[in-house]
């Protein structure tokens, strides 16, 4: 026996089939990034750092981090860049139309288990999306958190995301804010140079602090390296890793990482646990 | 009833298949077909390879006429029992537009129950790995679940090892254990051709309680051990298991993996006939209105290119990433992932490999040399 | 050893080097040559030895997975490799590729940097020379990101 869903109805019961729901509301964030507000027919609860699988009709599946609030369960949050078929389709989906979600999947921030230490986030690029969500998370819960730094690299200063989103956070008196791009013309009044070169300057306790990044391989390697040069033991660091994703469900095998299976045992690793094979070619 | 040992005649199997199709089952078992044997429906003993028996060696596999009338005289073939419950093609779910949005159709897979005849130790091993992939994570494979469930095994002891087997490595034969409903040794002695039969489950006992068939023997008994025990000093290959997950996650830059590479064509074929591969993908179509969509899962390999694609390019592009990749997790991040090697020896990747690369020599090399660094 | 103090104070790295130094570092040389497409290291191998290249190119190269290697600059005759072996944590920055047959010298660092430490005008005399040449790298690198060949952006 079979049922039908559509959007306005309640999640389906088989986890493998998409679940439509309505677009709210789209903002453009730059060239090739936009948001997609959903609405969920039922509260939608998620852990800051998962992600959802988001399908367009007759064309594919994509993997897209939730960037909203995990406190707000009325509304799925994703920031998309249109890198591929789906992911240009669902940048350049209007008001009102459905998009199926199946989730959500994955491996979380451990934002409960650093209440008591400073929080340092780290972002290069896209790599805010994911992280907002935790941000969200120790700024609503902030008396329980030491250092607040929020770093932030992108392109060039028409790359920035969550513009006015960063100028308000950066207006408050509790959390340190430090936004830097690649390469900038005259007008740009803030930093210019890459994201680690900011890790050396900034002001937390390693003993007692967690980072956590997201961004470009790349630019996650080297935070790294800045990171262990500043004295933070590689427990104390979180990334979110990114491979193909079919299933997001641990069942096709193609989002291994060495041991690991990204979908199920991530996207958020401790960084002591997949030190062995991180940095490894092709692994 | 379970663990009762009774001996049966040829045709008690016939019987055994017939009654399992009263039952409702599709029968399914070996038969011969473009010169190898191949699991298919089977109603009759005269479909099964009667007297035939293989020759199997890395990247080479003949059929051969045994002296006998053996019904079981071979190993494994190209075939194994996933192909059965985790198919080569299924469809997932479909969906239908309407108006401005769609709608999607769940739960509207039905499927038959399945009669294995023949299962190998080495293939109920695989299944039960299968069993721990699809069924024991957060998400279940539901389809797998409901066949498994009403899946019919009827296990049989291999009374030779292939050229390429090494299931005694690997702990995963030749004897079957459990896991099964009936398990058949197959006795041709002095004249006479028949069966020891081992009631392995409340639904095997209910098969047999339509057979007239009577306790076996204890010299029928000792005569099924011995073929155990034969099969058990032939196995073609060996692999030493010991400490071979850290040898091989501590060896990711081996210069071995170079040295296969220039060998390994990725073509796949190990991991199409590997009874425990069971990487996927999904294709996502509409039809040529654009009015319904499905989303169809098939069998797909860790040696494609495709396989480890994200934005720009593949992750592994070189065929030595690639067949690090598949050996590794076989040997190595199975155990992490799943408990339990993911190789059940049973050679198939060996056979099949059209350049005859064997794993357990290069598991084999590796342990002679690891690098020095240890990275 | 005559003949490798004479390839040490040949190489311009070491232009105007006194000849008691270079009796000093050609006590911690080796000459070494590289195979097209060999590797002389990998990005977070330990920084053993310091390079300067004598003949040949080599080309500095990061790795991103689902793309081809990046080469980030390429450097020639008379060049030197990096300076990673200078300073704590003695780590690679990058991978080293041979892209054509390469002489190179290859002088280990453990020694050289005992000698610099035991005899500060021979640290000096390199220190000056360190500067010189990562300076002028740093300027070639910051020519390099303003990608002016590229599109203007709004």
């Amino acid at each position: 026996m079979s049922t039908e869903r559509r959007a306005d109805e309640t999640m389906p019961e088989d986890w493998s089939v998409p679940w439509p729901l309505r677009v709210a509301r789209v903002r453009r964030e730059t060239g090739d990034v936009a948001t997609l507000e959903l609405t969920p027919a039922s509260s939608f609860a998620f852990a800051a750092g998962q992600f959802n699988m988001l399908y367009v009709f007759g064309l594919g599946e994509v993997a897209i981090s939730i960037s909203g609030d995990p406190a707000k369960g009325d509304r799925i949050v994703h920031t998309i860049r249109a890198v591929g078929a789906v992911s240009g389709a669902l940048t350049r989906l209007r008001r009102d139309a459905v998009v199926g979600v199946r989730g959500p999947y994955g491996s979380a921030w451990p934002v409960a288990e650093a209440e008591g230490s400073d929080v340092v986030i780290i972002a290069g690029g896209l790599g805010l999306a994911p992280l907002r969500p935790a941000m969200y998370s120790v700024l609503g819960r902030r008396q329980h958190y030491g250092r607040i730094i929020l770093l932030y690299g992108a392109r060039g200063p028409a790359d920035i995301l969550y513009r006015r989103e960063l100028e308000a956070w950066r207006c408050r008196l509790d959390i340190d804010i430090a936004v830097t791009v690649d390469h900038a013309g005259a007008d740009w009044r803030g930093n210019v140079g890459v994201v680690p070169t900011l890790i050396p300057r900034i002001s937390f306790d390693p003993h007692h602090a967690v980072a956590l990044v997201c961004g470009p391989e790349i630019m996650m390697r080297f935070t790294i390296a800045a990171l262990r040069d500043r004295g933070l033991a590689e427990d104390r660091i979180y990334l979110s890793m990114e491979r193909n994703m079919k299933c997001a469900a641990g069942l096709c095998g193609r989002c291994q990482f060495g041991p690991h299976f990204i979908c199920r045992d991530g996207p958020i690793f401790r960084f002591d646990r997949i030190a062995p094979v991180f940095g490894i070619r092709e692994i | 009833m379970l663990g009762t040992k009774l001996a049966i005649e040829r045709d008690g199997l016939q019987r055994i298949i017939d009654s399992l199709a009263r039952r409702g089952y599709r029968v399914i078992g070996p038969t011969v077909r473009d010169a190898a044997i191949v699991y298919d429906n089977v109603t009759r003993l005269d479909e099964l390879p009667v007297g035939w028996t293989d020759q199997q060696d890395g990247g080479r596999y003949r059929l051969e006429r045994r002296g006998d009338a053996a019904l079981f005289g071979y190993t494994v073939g190209p075939h194994s029992w996933k192909r059965f419950l985790h198919p080569p093609i299924q469809r997932m779910w479909k969906a239908r537009r309407e108006g401005d949005g769609f709608a999607v159709v769940e739960g509207d897979a039905a499927t038959e129950p399945l009669a294995f005849i023949g299962v190998r130790a080495c293939e109920l091993r695989a299944i039960t790995i299968h069993d721990r992939v699809f069924l024991s994570g957060p998400f279940l494979d539901n389809s797998y679940r409901i066949r498994r469930e009403y899946a019919f095994i009827v296990a049989v002891n291999c009374d030779q090892a292939g050229g390429t087997c090494f299931c005694v490595s690997m702990d995963a034969g030749p004897k079957v254990e459990a896991g099964f409903d009936l398990a058949l040794t197959e006795l041709i002695e002095d004249g006479r051709h028949l069966f020891v039969l081992e009631v392995g489950s409340a639904a095997g006992a209910d098969v047999v309680s339509d057979l007239s068939a009577e306790p076996a023997t204890e010299e029928q008994i000792a005569a099924a051990e011995r073929v155990v025990a034969r099969t058990k000093s032939q196995m073609g290959r060996t692999l030493d298991t010991n400490g071979l997950k850290e040898l091989l996650q501590a060896n990711l830059n081996h210069p071995r993996w170079d040295e296969v590479a220039d060998r390994c064509l990725t073509c796949g074929n190990c991991t199409n006939v590997c009874p425990t591969c069971f990487c996927t993908t999904v294709d996502d179509t509409t039809d040529l209105t654009g009015a319904s969509a499905e989303r169809v899962r098939r069998w797909d390999s860790c040696f494609t290119l495709d396989f480890s694609y994200i934005h720009g390019g593949s992750v592994r592009s070189s065929s030595r990433s690639r067949y690090r990749q598949w050996m590794t997790h076989k040997l190595a991040h199975w155990i992490d992932q799943f408990g339990s090697s993911g190789c059940v020896g049973c050679g198939r990747c060996i056979t099949w490999c059209p350049v005859g690369i064997d794993i357990t020599e290069e598991a084999t090399a590796i342990r002679a040399a690891p690098a020095a660094s240890g990275r | 050893m005559e003949g490798l103090e004479r390839v040490v104070l040949k190489h311009p790295f070491f232009a105007g080097l006194g000849s008691e130094f270079g009796v000093a570092i050609s006590g911690c040389a080796r000459n070494l040559r590289f195979a097209a497409s060999e590797y002389l290291f990998r990005e977070d191998e330990p920084a053993n030895e310091f390079y300067l290249i004598r003949h040949g190119t080599v080309a500095l190269e990061l790795h991103a997975p689902g793309q081809p290697a990046i080469v980030i600059a390429t450097l020639r005759e008379g060049d030197i490799l990096d300076a990673a072996w200078l300073v704590p944590p003695y780590r690679w920055n990058f991978d080293a590729r041979a892209a054509e047959l390469v002489r190179a010298l290859g002088v280990n660092a453990r020694c050289l940097r005992d000698k610099c430490e035991a005899d500060h005008d021979l640290g000096y005399e390199l220190m000056k020379r360190f500067v010189g040449a990562m300076g002028e790298r740093l300027r070639a690198t910051r020519l390099q990101v303003l990608d002016v060949y590229g599109t203007s952006r709004g």
